[in-house]
């Protein structure tokens, strides 16, 4: 008997360290453990690009998104966002590479300037290679069509596109892009010190370099950067090590810019933008504040009820439910489970799953001393026999949550993770915490007080 | 217990209740929301003066979106849904909800889902719910497979899938009548999320019932006791009672907390769960159950 009160007061104290801890990370602005607030409360900008994977070999396709992943990344770590989320999403994970969807994902907390935003991703350099395109009927119809259309617009009319006039009429465009860049480094000539760009070529890309060379002795290989000659040099001979000098008479400045944008933003595929949310972070402040004053006043209706209604163990369950919350806020930091509007409504909705393993407990303890039983008795009884509905009940709540997660979008994830973590925790609170304050409080003679203490508040 | 006795009261008023709904939304249709068919909502306030509707209206207007509509927001902000909206079609929207940068503006919320992603969404939320639906049958067949006197298990699965589907046609019916009468009340992921919440509540509700008569009837049987298999549902009743309307009341003032008091963006959803938390009570007590003597006697008489 002892050994179980003395478990209740070291669960009532763990309970309380909990929630200090809890309470000293909040008031303390440098802890390690803050609450990590979703872009919905905390304002920021939520962005999703569709990916274009046509060009890229289906072996890859892997690699190339990872590449991407790690190129948006550096770039909106350059900006000094703090903690972006750059993410891949593939979808039709059953279906051949080259039918697979990917999308990149990219969030942006305290950005509100989507201009900004979408700019500071979007606007990346493509670099590319050409070389030139050999004289021939193709070469001609494209120059006579551009003229054409050069023509049509001089004389104030718009002309008619066709596939022709989106050809480059003098380059012809290679394998090799920014997808094979190893690095750009700034260099200088060491004759003319003027500033060059060096590239270093990863495996494959030295050898696509050392094929194209070879190939185009004598002629120009162009260099593309977003669709823009920037250096058109000749081929002396092949070039096997995988290395390039790019010299377009750049200052030092220019130079330095092009290599940081070809390190830091050599795009392997294009990406186009297909969904924007931004919220502010006055509107997500509010949804912040609304969400935790709903949650306590929730709370107070759910005590207030308990105590009327089940008296006694009403008292322990809001104890029990207590000790829940410091566990549910402090797994929420240690995790840590970034909140959502969302999220906090599935934890409170959680509330009522945790508070629902108590009722139907204490309504099968009743159920048994009713029969005749002593309070320990009872409480054993009723704990065990309530166990099954409870654990019956509480799966098939998990498995929602397991299926929501599996299948939800960010939003849907955020309840999803929340609902699931509160339910699979109520369970575990409401058979350990609540049956030891329970027992802990209960004797093995009866009086009318004690049944009193154990019994219905309102009759029903 | 009154709940059995009177059984084609309480099961009439469910099926009333579900005609209505199924009515409802073939009636007036389903509101979706830009998640499921694309599109834009752009929120902007003005921090010293708010111009008249008519002003933003006509402004608006002369860019030619299709389906605008604007609507006023609290004290000092407009609310605007467009079609999916391109960085530079947005920028010539806040262009002109600032009259052509004559007032000063501040741009609270944006969100522009395209057609495509919007139809992926809807096909995502049908699988989900058929898969927590099939994943709740497979559960309950498994965890009452040692019944089969008098109702087989499965029958106690397929009686749980009717309290399943009475609670999400019913709030997606009165979302429907509520949608042909306020642009707000739409059906969007948190509403699906919602009636996904729905089912795993309402299935936690019927469970314990289920519960309750299996241990009755297997109480039953170790006495050698004869009882008619309405009278032991009827007690099972009776002794669940207390907790069923126990729990979905905190479960409500926790819900009605959050929505009178709770964000803004989540008050359609805690709507939609009260609403399904509701159903999914009275679907538990005053359908479910009767459900069940219903199949026992319609099967006994055929016997």
């Amino acid at each position: 008997m002892w050994k179980i009160r003395i478990f209740a007061i070291v669960l009532l104290l763990a309970g309380f360290g909990v929630g200090y801890f809890n309470y000293s990370s909040e008031i303390d602005p440098n802890s390690q453990y803050p609450f990590s607030l979703g872009l919905d409360l905390s304002g920021g900008t939520h962005l999703v690009y569709q990916t274009d994977i046509s060009k890229v070999d289906p072996f890859d396709v892997r690699d190339s998104m990872n590449t991407l992943q790690d190129v948006i990344e550096r770039r909106v770590n350059l900006f000094g966002v703090s903690e972006p989320v750059v993410q891949i999403e593939e979808k039709g994970a059953f279906k051949k590479v080259e039918d697979r969807n990917y999308r990149l994902i990219v969030e942006l907390p305290g950005v509100t300037d989507i201009n900004q935003a979408v700019s500071m991703i979007g606007k990346t350099p493509l670099l590319e290679f050409k070389t030139e395109r050999p004289e021939g009927t193709e070469k001609e119809a494209i120059i006579k069509a551009l003229q054409e259309a050069q023509a049509v617009i001089e004389a104030g009319g718009s002309p008619q596109i066709t596939s022709l006039l989106l050809q480059d009429p003098y380059f012809l465009p290679t394998e090799l892009t920014g997808r094979y860049l190893e690095r750009a480094q700034l260099t200088f000539d060491q004759n003319t010190s003027e500033p060059q760009v060096s590239l270093v070529f990863n495996k494959e890309g030295s050898d696509l370099f050392a094929e194209i060379t070879k190939e185009n002795i004598g002629k120009v290989v162009a260099i593309y950067l977003d669709g823009n000659p920037i250096s058109t040099p000749v081929v002396r001979s092949e070039i096997t090590g995988g290395r390039a000098e790019i010299s377009g008479g750049f200052t030092p400045e220019e130079a330095r810019e092009l290599v940081r944008n070809l390190n830091f933003g050599a795009l392997p595929v294009p990406i186009e933008l297909l969904t924007t949310q931004t919220i502010g972070a006055s509107l997500g402040e509010q949804a912040a504040v609304d969400g935790v004053q709903a949650g306590i006043l929730g709370l107070i209706a759910v005590a207030i009820f308990m105590f009327i209604w089940y008296r006694l163990p009403g008292i322990l369950a809001i104890i029990s439910l207590g000790i829940y919350l410091a566990m549910m806020l402090a797994l929420f930091k240690l995790i840590p489970v970034t909140l959502t509007a969302a999220g906090i409504t599935g934890f409170i909705l959680s509330i009522g799953m945790a508070v629902d393993a108590n009722i139907l407990i204490f309504e099968r303890t009743k159920e048994e001393l009713r029969a005749g039983r002593n309070t320990r008795e009872a409480i054993r009884e009723g704990f065990a026999r309530a166990w099954l509905s409870i654990r019956d009940a509480n799966i098939s709540s998990i498995i929602t949550a397991v299926i929501l997660f599996w299948f939800g979008t960010s939003l849907i994830k955020g309840f999803a993770l929340t609902f699931g973590l509160g339910v699979l925790i109520s369970m575990i609170s409401a058979i350990t915490v609540t049956r030891t304050f329970l027992l802990a409080v209960s004797k093995e003679k009866h009086s009318k007080f004690t049944r009193f203490l154990f019994g219905t508040g309102l009759k029903f | 217990m009154f709940v059995i006795n009177y059984r084609k009261i309480f099961l009439s008023i469910s099926a009333i209740l579900v005609a209505l709904s199924v009515f409802a939304i073939f009636f007036f249709g389903l509101n979706f929301g830009i998640d499921f068919k694309g599109g834009s909502i752009t929120e902007v306030s003005y921090p010293t003066e708010r111009p008249t509707l008519n002003q933003v209206e006509e402004s608006i207007n002369s860019l030619g979106l299709s389906e605008s509509l604007i609507q006023p927001i609290g004290e000092d902000g407009f609310l605007v849904r467009t079609q999916s909206l391109k960085e530079e079609e947005r920028l010539s929207l806040i262009n002109a909800l600032s009259l052509g940068k004559t007032v000063e503006l501040k741009e609270e919320r944006f969100n522009s889902i395209g057609p495509v992603v919007g139809e992926e969404m809807k096909s995502k939320a049908w699988v989900a719910i058929f898969t927590v639906i099939f994943a709740i049958i497979l559960f309950i067949a498994f965890i009452f497979r040692h019944v089969s006197e008098p109702v087989s298990s499965w029958k106690y699965g397929l009686v749980a899938i009717v309290a399943l589907i009475h609670d999400i046609i019913i709030p997606t019916g009165i979302f429907a009548f509520l949608g042909s009468m306020f642009i707000e009340a739409q059906i969007d992921v948190l509403f699906v999320t919602a009636l996904l919440a729905i089912l795993g509540f309402s299935i936690n509700d019927t469970i314990v019932v289920f519960d309750r008569i299996r241990e009755n009837l297997r109480i039953n049987l170790q006495g050698h006791i004869r009882e008619e298999f309405s009278k032991t549902v009827g007690k099972s009743l009776r002794q669940t009672f207390a907790r069923s309307i126990n729990t979905s009341m905190t479960t409500l003032f926790v819900l009605l907390a959050l929505y009178f008091f709770g964000p803004e963006t989540t008050k359609n959803f805690t709507l939609v769960l009260s609403i399904g938390l509701i159903a999914g009570t009275y679907s538990s007590i005053f359908l479910a159950s009767p459900l069940l003597v219903v199949i026992e006697r319609f099967s006994s008489k055929r016997n």
